[in-house]
């Protein structure tokens, strides 16, 4: 009797024994005729064949296949159901020199990850996605997956998958296929020897792509399934022959491999001395600050119409301030308020630490339309210090017991060339009213606040027309 | 450096660049956007990544990819976000992984609105997903400890190689204040352990599935050794005026400040008020309550929710005083006259 002989031997790119498996190191937790043995032949030879593998980075996905990681000798990952393309994407971003690969089943990437595969491949992620499509779940004992055939019976599909109920079979390479970024994406099958051997051709192809830097590339491998199926792995065969490859036609959907262009090679990494230039931290206020003994609790509010300035206003107001040595918060109102066409901010200046930078009481308000003035006018501290843009004030709006000043603010703008730094003439105006800052101070922060050049200018003089304007003939109403 | 007047969303993202994050993972949502918006400016002019992912669910699973290839990674979002990424943060304190994630909570539950509140409270310090694991828990309470907290996060992540939660709200993220940011940079580094496509690193394995109970149990087991480690070394608060204080306030975040002036308003009225205020949620400063309960007579929590750290207070003074609670919510932010008005009323 001749001995018998093992001319393939077991791949490079698998372990010698599956230690991580715990017992039965020798063999795989796979069924009997299941395809996952036979792609996984596939990937590890392709791996070993482009001499990659200390570089290849394998993404384990939840299924049968969870457990890619006993098997492969690489850099392994295992990840939440549905979420590989994803922790793909970051993973080869990250190593761009990386092979990374993906390996998922059709309930883990058609159904729970359908958005993430979508995406990935819209992305065009230079990473290869592995899918194995045997048209039912099997980790879990075999409910209907997006792949499932019309008709067939499951365990969630007990009198067939109906199409009112359940939809029709998911064509995923397909649906990849039109999207423009995908570079490569095959079906291939696991049904002959013929089948078997073309899936290869693709999963290496598939690979070459990635390499090559050229973008997404994924191979949606038909499966047989005997245990769940009730077929012996015979007839399981035939049935991905005759019964998925009927329904998913096999070949090439898309393949650009070609014409397309490798994807740009990431931006060299700066140095770390670089840092503070690039995130900008030189800029900010250097002026020493003079120490405030005398007590300051200015509370503001500024509000008016989107576009008249009054975010700007209260963010010169507090940079000021911390030039000036004072502790200072801006908030801003934010979200569908931005949007409604009203806009106000609150503005801390204080000798002391600002506990809340929400003003609900101000000692400020700064109302630059109507509805601003009726809104805020009832939440002014007695004592309080009102200005309204307008040349008078609403008689129902006057309120005893407050300093309300009215002034066509933007009127003044006008004379000065640009109803843009209105904004910066009420701020004079406050300044003169208050004493809380000298105008240089305002000076010196300008630039931080006011980015282009051209405005400053006016902007300085605004302030000091601003500043003017509380003259004995501009009616005060106490 | 010169002081910068800042958004603390903006100083967050700086301080997570000088500390050596080279990848953002996020999906928009109002209040956290300018995190979003400022690492898309920063980090890929840093020799990073930033990809805005197709949702929250996808956006974690990428802090995942990042964080097992060894690149300091985080993400951001507020409450509905939060939630969606529950899942993701379990598996990454299973696999133990490294990241930082900042919760810019606004009011809830469901879509709730965009006003500041501190009701995710729970979802952050006691789990959130699914297991017996935590995040450690951040909780700042200005522009600066936007900055210097996330700064730390990353440290605390690597050290213990779990997610860390910066948990601050709407309001500590849109508002401006004076910043001074930290001089020495975190130079980027694979640690060992990762996987990163090359041969060093081809026996490494990133993973939280352990099939034998035993297993399972060993591996929650370690993970609860690192909590209580965690407890011991990282626990971080700030006493205000408690060294004699009778009456004993609890409240962080944005929250702590206000309690600063209520603090001040009733020492003026002859009350011996303090304040303790955590800065590390998760770990919780147990003890250091436990030690005031021996000394105060009653303590007073107050939060932007309807009371959900008040629980940790009460387990803490272990029934030895009464805690009283005041809590505003739907994005109000209590202001100190409101606050001593209630002390008055109820203590």
């Amino acid at each position: 009797m001749s001995e018998l002989k093992c001319i393939h031997g077991k791949a490079d790119c698998f372990y010698e024994h599956y230690e991580r498996k715990g017992e039965a190191q020798h063999q795989t937790h796979y069924c009997p005729g299941c395809g996952h043995g036979i792609a996984h032949k596939l990937l590890a030879e392709s791996i070993d064949e482009l001499g990659i593998r200390d570089r290849v980075i394998l993404v384990s996905p939840v299924g049968c296949s969870v457990f890619l990681y006993y098997y492969f000798d690489v850099g392994n990952v295992q990840v939440a159901h549905g979420r590989a393309p994803a922790v793909a994407t970051a993973l080869k971003r990250a190593h761009p020199e990386a092979i990374v690969i993906s390996y998922q089943g059709d309930g883990d990437l058609a159904a729970i990850g359908s958005a993430e595969i979508l995406h990935a491949a819209n992305r065009g992620e230079n990473y290869t996605s592995i899918f194995i499509n045997n048209a039912i779940y099997g980790m879990t004992g075999g409910q209907m997956a997006p792949t499932t055939l019309m008709g067939n019976r499951t365990t969630t599909t007990p009198f067939g998958r109906n199409v009112f109920n359940d939809g029709y079979p998911l064509h995923v390479s397909e649906v990849i296929a039109t999207l423009e970024a995908p570079v490569y994406v095959e079906r291939a099958a696991l049904g002959n020897i013929k089948q078997i051997l073309q899936a290869k051709k693709a999963i290496k192809k598939a690979l070459e792509t990635q390499m090559k830097g050229l973008g997404f590339s994924m191979v949606e491998i038909l499966s047989p399934c005997p245990t769940i199926w009730k077929m012996d792995p015979v007839d399981a065969q035939k049935h991905v022959r005759e019964g998925l490859a009927a329904v998913y036609p096999l070949g090439a959907k898309r393949d650009r491999t070609r014409e397309a262009e490798p994807r740009p090679a990431p931006v060299p990494a700066p140095a770390l001395e670089e840092l503070p230039r690039i995130l900008k931290l030189d800029k900010g206020s250097d002026t020493p600050a003079p120490v405030h003994h005398e007590t300051v609790d200015f509370r503001v509010k500024v509000a008016g119409f989107g576009g008249q300035g009054v975010l700007l206003l209260g963010q010169l107001l507090a940079e000021a301030g911390m030039d000036y040595g004072l502790e200072v918060s801006w908030l801003p109102s934010y979200g569908p308020e931005m949007r409604s066409g009203t806009s106000n901010c609150h503005v801390r200046l204080s000798n002391k630490p600002v506990d809340s930078p929400f003003v609900s009481s101000p000692n400020v308000l700064i109302a630059l339309n109507e509805p601003s003035l009726r809104k805020f006018i009832a939440t002014v501290e007695p004592g309080g210090l009102v200005f309204y843009n307008g040349t008078t004030i609403p008689a129902d709006c006057i309120r005893p017991g407050l300093r309300m000043h009215a002034i066509p603010f933007f009127s003044v703008a006008d004379e000065l060339g640009s109803t843009k730094v209105g904004n910066i003439v009420v701020l004079g105006a406050l300044l003169s009213a208050t004493g809380v800052l000298p105008l240089e101070v305002v000076d010196h922060a300008l630039p931080r606040v006011v980015k282009a050049e051209k405005w400053i200018e006016i902007d300085r003089l605004a302030l000091r027309r601003g500043a003017s304007l509380l003259s004995p003939e501009v009616p005060v109403h106490v | 450096m010169p002081k910068q007047l800042i958004k603390g969303n903006e100083a967050l993202v700086k301080g997570a660049v000088l500390a050596g994050c080279r990848a953002f993972y996020g999906y928009p949502i109002t209040p956290a956007n300018e995190i979003a918006e400022s690492a898309a400016v920063y980090l890929p002019q840093a020799g990073g990544v930033f990809l805005q992912a197709e949702s929250e669910v996808a956006a974690i699973n990428m802090v995942y990819g990042g964080a097992s290839a060894g690149v300091r990674t985080m993400t951001a979002s507020s409450g509905p976000g939060m939630s969606l990424m529950c899942e993701g943060i379990s598996y990454i304190a299973g696999a133990e992984l490294p990241c930082v994630i900042a919760n810019i909570m606004r009011g809830g539950p469901g879509l709730g609105n965009i006003a500041p509140e501190q009701s995710d409270y729970f979802q952050a310090v006691k789990g959130g997903g699914h297991g017996c694991y935590h995040a450690l828990v951040l909780a700042p309470a200005s522009a600066q400890e936007m900055c210097d907290l996330t700064f730390l996060g990353f440290d605390l992540a690597d050290k213990y190689r779990n997610p860390v939660i910066v948990l601050a709200d709407g309001c500590l993220g849109q508002m401006m204040e004076p910043v001074e940011f930290p001089t020495t940079p975190r130079a980027p580094r694979t640690p060992d352990w990762a996987v990163d496509g090359t041969a060093a690193t081809r026996p490494n394995l990133i993973s939280s599935i352990y099939l034998q109970p035993d297993d399972l149990e060993k591996h929650v087991l370690k993970l609860d050794a690192k909590y209580k480690r965690a407890h011991i070394e990282e626990t971080r608060w700030e006493n205000y005026r408690t060294d004699d204080a009778e009456l004993v306030f609890v409240g962080y975040g944005i929250v702590a400040r206000i309690l600063k002036s209520v603090v001040e308003k009733l020492r003026v009225q002859g009350i011996r008020a303090g304040l303790l205020r955590p800065i590390t949620l998760y770990p919780f400063p147990t003890l250091e309550l436990r030690r005031l309960a021996g000394q105060a007579h009653q303590f007073f929590v107050v939060e932007m929710s309807t009371g959900q750290m008040v629980e940790d207070v009460r387990l803490a003074v272990e029934g030895r005083r009464s805690v009283e609670f005041y809590g505003r919510c739907g994005g109000n932010i209590p202001t100190a006259e409101e606050i001593v008005e209630e002390v008055f009323a109820h203590v």
